[in-house]
């Protein structure tokens, strides 16, 4: 169980990026000829100017090559998978998940280093590839489970479960395509969940389909992995998938390893590296009507840990001097409200504010929170009179570690018991 | 059972992959011909029609209009219908596979399996054609009444150059064209030219005997004057030279095909 069953040493991947004047798309071959024409006629000019600097040289180099540029789309990847892993791969677009993922697949070549696979490679880069829109939903998984490497003789005996998954018994022989965008994913996810390979390389195919869909497609995952004992490779933006999914995360930026670790510490470097957006943390307001109005709110940092107080400054503006208090109402991921608290009455009186700027400060906490991205509302009231500012966009943050009690027990937001852990105290008594 | 991938390694799996992928074969081909005759009226008699179509065509024009000659007591529309055959195999099987890893992009840039599957499948799908032609040819002799001898057990044997001669300059041409597009339209026009010096509308007799050896140098020549050989009694001239030539440079093209698909296909995701 704990031999590697991937080795990838060193791996780079580059690219060549021309910069031409007008550049096309596809070379053609009276461009290659037209450019070559070009540089011989240039060298022949240049060497007719007497500029004295080395000119025709450079005007020979420059002319006869187009300016190309290397871009490194991987470089000095170097990590180990062990058989029955589940891995993660996280990075922002453009990071080199997909280069990878493509290399991995043998889709295409690297430009150096190797990789060591020891095991049949199943690829799910997009799903429905290979789907004719003419073929009927029968003929197409015929074409897709081929295409994806399963015989014929397996298909024909995984078709009936392959139809029970994507539950279309009633349009098999209807063209593909009249069916709509989510008969089409489903049909294609369940041909492909049905490849028994030993590595199984998935690549954001559940960005597409609705919630149901995506549950379906990380439970069969997890059937995957758990029970069969595969080795699993999964590339996705969906943060809440890859902690529930993973145990170990790969966080790539600019084509290399940043962290290669246990997947809340990959995921906690994503998401440390990630640009702190106003929209995220911090939050400005512009000046309307005459109501006490939040002008500024913002988080003192995105990225807690279970049991910390949480600190947000913000600014309350009013014209008039008021009676003020605030209502914070947290949220999981899933946008389903955990818990409430309110400065008053909740918590004491109200404010009595002056006209103009009022600064502030809540601390909420310690909160025994699971581990999970969490969002928080803020409500500017007059206590059981009136609204005067319900800011509609939350503050977002990250908890990154949840055990509670220090044991070892990692506490996470997926596991769907709620997010708070009940501060609990057993003793036996004896008998 | 281990696997290395690594930058300019010949890929020692490579002809295990294309085994163990056979189906592929089977299925690309099945793919295209269904999807040819879906939402068609016709459907499948456009396969019979347009060889026939094109038989009666050359007939008119070559024999009536053009007058030229036919060698022996064949009937012209035989010895057309004959080299029509072949050269229908080659011209669909160039065409089609010169453009099909263009046509087939999205799997080559998303799933891995050997590429030579994706032309040889568009070689197999013209065959199937061919067949279907054969079989229309079988129709016309009766009409005509014209039994062919036992030459006809050597027809198998110009399948062969046919194959590999569609199959090697379709290799050359496909790889080509994914990194220079020209070829796509180059490709009807080689084809055009083609027929044009390939004894189609006429009997390779008719060509003087200087030039011979460099109308020699056309594959098809050989496979067209050994189809109509067979076919149709041995009336028609088979020169052992022709055929030679024909065998020797369809082996060169299917060799040099298969060796600069190999070389160009890692590429071919990055390119497409």
């Amino acid at each position: 169980m704990s031999e590697a069953i991937i080795t990838v040493e060193n791996l780079g991947k580059k690219y060549r990026i021309a910069h031409q004047g007008e550049r096309q798309r596809y070379v053609a071959l009276r461009d290659v000829i037209a450019e070559k024409a070009r540089g011989i006629f240039k060298m022949l000019k240049t060497e007719k100017l007497k500029s004295g600097n080395n000119a025709p040289i450079s005007g020979f180099r420059r002319a006869s090559v187009s300016h190309t540029e290397d871009f490194w789309a991987l470089k000095g990847v170097s990590f180990e998978v062990k058989r029955g892993e589940v891995v993660g791969i996280i990075g922002r677009n453009g990071a080199g998940k997909s280069t990878l993922l493509k290399i991995l697949s043998r889709i295409t070549e690297p430009t150096e280093g190797r990789v060591r696979m020891g095991g049949r490679v199943g690829s799910l880069l997009e799903v429905g590839t290979g789907f004719h829109p003419e073929l009927t939903g029968r003929e197409n998984i015929f074409l897709n489970g081929a295409i994806l490497g399963m015989h014929r003789a397996e298909i024909r005996r995984k078709f009936d479960e392959i139809v029970a998954f994507a539950e279309m018994e009633k349009f098999l022989d209807t063209p593909v395509k009249r069916y709509s965008s989510g008969m089409y994913v489903r049909l294609a996810f369940a041909v492909a969940a049905h490849l028994e390979p030993e590595i199984l390389i998935v690549d954001e195919v559940l960005a597409v389909g609705d919630a149901e869909f995506q549950k379906k497609c990380l439970g069969k995952m997890e059937n995957v992995s758990r029970k069969e004992g595969r080795t699993v490779i999964f590339v996705s933006h969906n943060l809440a998938a890859v902690r529930s999914l993973c145990s170990r995360g790969i966080f790539l930026r600019e084509g290399q390893v940043v962290a290669n670790d246990e997947v809340s510490k990959a995921l906690r470097a994503y998401a440390e590296s990630l640009p702190r957006s106003g929209r995220d943390s911090e939050m400005v307001f512009k000046f309307e009507g005459q109501k006490p109005r939040f002008s500024q709110l913002s988080l003192e940092k995105v990225i807690f840990e279970c049991g910390e107080i949480i600190r947000i400054h913000g600014e309350i503006f009013s014209e008039l001097s008021c009676q003020a208090s605030i209502e914070v109402e947290l949220h999981d991921d899933r946008d389903i409200p955990v818990a409430y608290g309110s400065t008053s009455p909740m918590a004491g009186p109200a404010w009595n504010l002056k006209r103009g700027t009022t600064r502030f400060e809540i601390k909420l906490g310690p909160l025994w929170l699971a581990e999970g991205t969490y969002r928080l509302f803020f409500w500017l009231i007059k206590p059981w009179t009136e609204n005067y500012h319900l800011v509609e966009e939350p503050l977002y943050f990250e908890l990154t570690h949840s055990d509670p009690y220090s044991s070892g027990f990692s506490f996470k937001q997926s596991y769907k018991r709620g997010s708070f852990a009940i501060p609990i105290q057993a003793t036996l008594e004896p008998s | 059972m281990e696997l290395i991938i690594e930058a300019g390694r010949a890929e020692r799996h490579y002809w295990r992959d294309l085994w163990r992928y056979r189906e592929l074969f089977y299925f690309l081909a099945w793919r295209d011909i269904l999807v040819r005759y879906k939402q068609t009226v016709i459907g499948i008699a456009w396969a019979v029609i347009r060889p026939f179509l094109t038989t009666v065509v050359f007939t008119v024009v070559f024999s009536r209009i053009a007058k030229l000659p036919a060698p022996g007591a064949v009937p012209y529309a035989l010895l057309v219908m004959a080299a029509m055959l072949p050269w229908q195999f080659f011209s669909t099987s160039l065409s089609e596979s010169s453009n099909s890893l263009i046509t087939n992009s999205n799997l080559i840039s998303k799933i891995y399996f050997p590429r030579l599957i994706v032309p040889a499948g568009a070689v197999i799908t013209s065959f199937v054609d061919f067949l279907i032609t054969l079989g229309l040819m079988a129709l016309l002799m009766i009409w005509y009444g014209f039994a062919p001898d036992l030459r006809l057990l050597a027809l198998p044997l110009f399948v062969v150059p046919a194959f590999g001669a569609s199959f090697g300059i379709g290799l050359w041409l496909c790889a080509l064209n994914v990194e220079y597009r020209d070829f796509r339209y180059i490709v009807p026009f080689v084809v055009q030219f083609g027929l044009y010096i390939s004894p189609v509308g006429f009997s390779s007799s008719l060509v003087p005997a200087k030039w011979q050896w460099l109308y020699c140098l056309n594959p098809m020549v050989g496979v067209i004057d050994g189809f109509r050989w067979s076919l149709l009694r041995g009336q028609t001239p088979l020169s052992l030279s022709s055929l030679l030539s024909s065998l020797f440079i369809t082996t060169a093209l299917c060799a040099g095909g298969i060796r600069y698909f190999r070389k160009m296909e890692k590429t071919f995701a990055d390119v497409i």
